[in-house]
């Protein structure tokens, strides 16, 4: 490409000042150069849409899998050139999506446009092969990091080296160098390192579109970081978890090498809860046993932060020409006495609509059985980004949080209107409005109805209709967690088996535990998918071969071990509801913590497995090069 | 091979008459021909399992089978779970034990479940184990699913 020597798309630079000084001054300099292969988010449902002209009112309404219905509107309307009003995007129960479908897929741009052109319904279905093959795929980089540390192994310096492979085309609309870009943007992480030298280079080839998918570039970062943890305390002869509790972040609001503000978390607290509860002692001495008998287990640790919830600044940060962040909720208590809540995030498995009605009954004093969450039509919802990047909880929980404030100061206004009451003196629970201290009240339906059908009596004090709207554009809160797995390594096969994984993580206050569980246990699957089996391959020619779920593997119930969760809840300063996201973590710390079980178990044969997906042929092929004999 | 053939396919108990092409999949045919859109498809290779429905009495993939093969047979969807208003023990672990995310996978998992439970109610975890890692799912992890079947075993012995 002319434009781009050497194919390079982009580069991001970044280095701190007095950098070089103290690498210089370094007692030692640890090095993991990792790679991450190339991987597909793989939803259960491929794409699909259907586009239907009406020749009444010239309106098109998009029938379609996304995880942004309204982006997807102003996308359409913006490329097609024509006005918004004319098109209605429908996100009906989407089957999955993590990260997949934020990207705008061009057939879907195309499918408007043939029903406009043959005024007539079209409609697209992706198969699978398609989907492996030409939807979006993420993950493929090499990732350099040195670690420049002092005689006690505390990281003085980091620098690092991006490379990704970002594909044939851009995607919308975070562009294909989100990866890259962001990758530089979070670390290093959750240590506390001040000197920070990195180069975040995108490569085009004729490869795949690159795109977000779950974790989006911290699972790869979250992976080299720990190899080099682990590398370093193995260069120190020091215990793998000591090396990270000399380095964790400890104080807070921390302000990272990169300019990120780190609110307050509980990155050794959770190391040491995870620490505590896995019995490290009585592993090492089961360990020793098995290996007695020529059996190999290993522990891995990953600590990481999960950036979550970041509002517009965030996205501003980074110069993207469209900046996401902010989410409305529009709460109407409709004449029944009964709360529709509109949102413009787009859930499509995360449980929000139970978590917003939980929220906002919590505020009203109803039952949640009383709200009914409403999304996925960009007729009825009101303008907002979707639902991605471990943000919907925090932002658009926060939007029915100030939703919520302003239907019950409306609540209360109209209760001592009709109670002839204080407005101090009004209570709201369990759908009433009470007078304190008397038997006194009014129903919440009834408030309703009166503030619909009985406006007169209001003599102009109160508007009619009860109906709000809050909005909410956060700067964004860091969860953390610290993931633990133990592995069993058949050194014949190079086949690895998770036996048991254990995960210590703060998310802030926890608003459902067990969709918050959920979140979890589905992200860990995805990672022990994507540190062993998941891998999209091209020929020499650039054929690809991984066009099968038998060939492009995601695990099944079999590679899955229970999964052992523990909480500590320390509540976000940055997010109204003081919940931070967690929809992503289970992804970030996972390959990490597998593929350092890995390395724990292989020890003895001197080999170090920097890369992902850790295959049989990969643990293999590194076993006989250390010449083991197996 | 274009030739349309006539045949019936009986699921839940009720005759659907229809005219389809003889390399018509029983997945297709069950979506398009019969309305039934209950049962999903997810990779059309007989690999995720997300189309699974009860052919006489055993779970197989409707992608991987001819509907002209299921012609006289008696064919379950995740329509014909529930009774009435009464959801099918299995709907209502999967429910208790939030066995479900975006729930695409989830008929698939619970057809697989209810042919296998019905066929061997005192199966072991072991076992159960094997049968459900059959189908993929990409949202729970499987810890729920798990949970919830087992549940749902409990619930069918009694």
């Amino acid at each position: 490409h002319a434009v781009a020597p050497g194919n390079v798309i982009l580069e991001g630079k970044i280095k701190t000042p007095d950098f070089d000084a103290t690498w210089a001054g370094a007692h030692r300099i640890v090095t993991v150069e990792a790679r991450s292969r190339r991987q597909n988010a793989t939803p259960m449902e491929p794409r699909a849409a259907h586009a239907s002209y009406d020749r009444v009112t010239g309106r098109v309404t998009l029938t379609c899998t996304t995880q942004m219905p309204h982006l997807t509107r102003t996308a359409v309307a913006d490329i097609l050139g024509f006005p918004e009003s004319d098109l209605r995007v429908i996100a009906p129960d989407v089957g999955g999506g993590f990260g997949q479908k934020m990207s705008l897929a061009p057939e879907y741009v195309v499918l408007v446009w043939l029903a406009r052109k043959l005024r007539s319904s079209v409609a697209w279905t992706e198969d699978r092969r398609e989907n492996l093959i030409a939807s979006f795929h993420s993950r493929d980089q090499y990732l350099t990091l040195q670690g420049a540390f002092d005689k006690d192994a505390k990281l003085i310096a980091l620098k690092g080296d991006i490379l990704s492979n970002v594909g044939a085309y851009s995607c919308f609309p975070t562009t294909s160098g989100v990866e890259p870009l962001m990758g530089m943007a979070e670390l290093p992480g959750p240590y506390d390192v001040q000197h920070y030298d990195c180069r975040a280079r995108g490569v085009i080839t004729n490869t795949c579109t690159m795109a977000p998918y779950r974790g989006v570039s911290r699972p790869v970062i979250t992976f080299t970081l720990e190899r080099l943890m682990d590398r370093a305390a193995r260069a120190f002869a020091i215990d793998t978890v000591d090396i990270r509790r000399r380095n964790l972040i400890d104080k807070f609001p921390y302000i990272s090498a990169a300019g990120l503000k780190f609110d307050e978390a509980t990155y050794k607290e959770t190391l040491e809860m995870a620490v505590k509860a896995i019995d490290v002692p009585a592993f090492r001495k089961r360990q020793k046993e098995a290996h007695e008998k020529g059996r190999y287990l290993g522990i891995g640790f990953a600590t990481f932060s999960e950036r979550t919830g970041y509002g517009s600044p965030a996205f501003a940060a980074r110069g993207m020409e469209i900046t996401p962040g902010w989410e409305t909720v529009t709460l109407t208590v409709d004449p029944s006495g009964f709360i529709e809540a509109r949102i413009g995030s787009s859930p499509h498995g995360q449980g929000l609509r139970t978590t917003l009605a939980q929220i906002i009954a919590d505020e009203i004093g109803v039952e949640p059985q009383m709200i009914k969450v409403v999304h996925g039509d960009t007729d009825t919802a009101p303008y907002g980004w979707g639902t991605f990047a471990s943000r919907s909880l925090v932002i658009s929980g926060g939007a029915s949080l100030i939703a919520a404030q302003k239907v019950r100061a409306k609540l209360i206004k109209i209760a001592s209107h009709m109670l002839e009451a204080a407005p101090g003196d009004i209570v709201l629970e369990q759908g009433q409005a009470k007078v304190a201290g008397t038997d006194r009240f009014v129903t919440i339906a009834k408030m309703a109805r009166e503030a619909y059908t009985q406006t007169h009596r209001f003599k102009g004090e109160i508007e009619p209709g009860l109906t709000e709207s809050g909005t909410y554009d956060p700067p964004g809160t860091f969860s953390n967690a610290c993931h633990v797995a133990i592995v069993e390594v058949d050194v014949e096969t190079g086949h690895t088996k998770v036996e048991k994984y254990l995960v210590a993580e703060d998310a802030g206050k926890i608003i459902n535990p067990m969709i918050a569980d959920g979140q979890v246990h589905g992200g860990i699957a995805q990672g022990i998918g994507n540190a062993l089996l998941e891998e999209i391959i091209y020929d020499e020619q650039g054929s690809p071969l991984t066009a099968t779920l038998a060939d492009f593997m995601p695990p099944t119930a079999h590679e899955i071990p229970e999964i052992e969760l523990h909480h500590i809840e320390t509540p976000s300063t940055e997010s109204i509801t003081k919940a931070k996201g967690l929809g992503e973590g289970g992804l970030i710390g996972s390959p990490a913590a597998v593929v350092n079980a890995i390395n724990d178990a292989l020890a003895s044969f001197g080999v170090s497995i920097d890369e992902i997906p850790a295959t049989p042929q990969r643990v293999r092929a590194a076993l006989r090069e250390a010449g083991a004999k197996t | 091979m274009t030739d349309k053939i006539d045949l019936t396919l009986t699921i839940n108990g009720r005759d659907h008459a229809i005219k389809v092409e003889p390399r018509r999949t029983l997945a297709d045919a069950i979506r398009e021909d019969c309305g039934q859109t209950g049962t999903h498809i997810g990779c059309e290779h007989g690999v995720c399992g997300a189309c699974t429905v009860i052919v006489d009495g055993e779970p197989v993939r409707s992608c991987l089978m001819f509907a002209a093969q299921a012609s006289g047979k008696n064919i379950r969807t995740v329509e014909g779970l529930a009774k009435g208003d009464a959801l099918h023990p299995l709907q209502q672990a999967f429910m208790d034990h939030h066995g479900l995310q975006c729930g695409f996978c989830t008929p698939g998992f619970l057809m697989l479940a209810a042919g296998v439970l019905e066929r061997e109610p005192n199966i072991n975890d072991e076992d159960l184990l094997d049968v459900l890692s059959s189908n993929l799912c990409r949202c729970t992890g499987y810890q729920n699913i798990i949970k919830a079947v087992r549940a749902a075993a409990i619930e069918m012995r009694k």
